[in-house]
């Protein structure tokens, strides 16, 4: 598997994501420039975390217009796995790759904790190495993650099983405590219709070994892996 | 002296969209004393120089705006040209 990692002025979690997939995956990683207009061969585009353009005007709102965005949509469109984390998340609702928009946190402040995950939907290709109902520990690092869409558009995501994490207690409960910034229906990522493209708040790359106090973030990226792997037919960037 | 037009753009959340600074303010209002003002919505405004020489400006101007200055998932925006 080759990954390219995204790296926007403003970037700051683009190295994590890069050592995650090249010291613990041990796949090939490559960085992509936002000026860039070639994604390398990637099997698996990743939008990191961080404050991208100074997240000036709001957060991903410039971003989606660097040149590399032109190819990353491009690639998105025709079937390729895209994986947006925090601000990555927040780039792609801005360019309309997901639905919905991140806003300000409830409480207006910046968060940065271990937070609790359900996986929702054990059926995508980010997903596939956990079963439904599996509680993830990862952390979130964010001012702006408050989840929003129209009730109606909420219900469409539910009934097509768009939301790949909900935010829980310990025990695997959605419960408004559990929730650590307002977010509609608990909601900490989801996928598009299609389901190769993923958005999530919380930032699996940040742990990938024990050490770093859970290495749930793996199996995300394990569930990628054997997706590129089983289906030789996926799109190639 | 220059001849360029100018528009003001604001952009607020839509109805029903919650606002946690427009809140925050209120409460800190209430706080303060001013207990008649009901509630607080936010939003901010953006100033436009346009040349003089323009053309379709309308259609320009609500081109930024859906594209770039509001998220019209959750924003709306309304533009007021001047001269």
């Amino acid at each position: 598997m080759k990954v390219g990692v995204v790296t926007f002025p403003g970037s700051n979690c683009d190295y994590d994501a890069y050592q995650a997939v090249r010291a613990v995956l041990k796949e090939e990683v490559e960085f992509l420039w936002h000026k860039s207009s070639d994604l390398l061969g990637s099997d698996l585009v990743i939008l990191p975390g961080g404050f991208a353009y100074g997240d000036y005007l709001r957060a991903g709102a410039i971003a989606k217009f660097s040149p590399i965005m032109d190819k990353v949509i491009e690639f998105a469109r025709s079937g390729g796995l895209v994986m947006g984390i925090c601000n990555g998340f927040q780039v792609l609702t801005e360019c309309g790759l997901l639905p919905g928009a991140l806003m300000r946190n409830e409480h207006l402040r910046f968060s940065c904790k271990f937070v609790h995950l359900r996986v929702e939907n054990d059926s995508t290709v980010f997903t596939q190495a956990c079963h439904h109902g599996d509680v993830l520990k990862i952390p979130i690092a964010h001012g702006e993650g408050n989840y929003y869409h129209f009730d109606d558009e909420l219900k469409v995501l539910e009934d097509s099983g768009q939301v790949a994490f909900r935010y829980c207690d310990a025990a695997g409960n959605i419960t408004d405590e559990a929730n650590p910034n307002g977010s509609a229906h608990n909601i900490a990522g989801v996928t598009n219709r299609e389901g190769n493209v993923l958005g999530m708040m919380p930032h699996p790359e940040r742990v990938v070994e024990d050490i770093l106090g859970s290495n749930d973030g793996m199996r995300i990226f394990e569930s990628v892996r054997a997706a590129v792997a089983a289906a030789s037919g996926l799109v190639k960037s | 002296m220059s001849d360029n037009k100018k528009a003001v753009v604001h952009v607020r959340l839509k109805d029903g969209v919650l606002d946690p600074q427009g809140v925050t303010i209120h409460k800190a209002l209430l706080q303060m004393g001013y207990d008649d003002i009901q509630s607080v919505r936010t939003g901010r405004f953006f100033e436009l120089e346009i040349s003089e020489k323009a053309s379709d400006i309308d259609r320009k101007i609500d081109e930024v705006c859906s594209k770039l200055l509001a998220n019209p998932v959750i924003e709306k925006y309304s533009v007021e040209k001047l001269g």
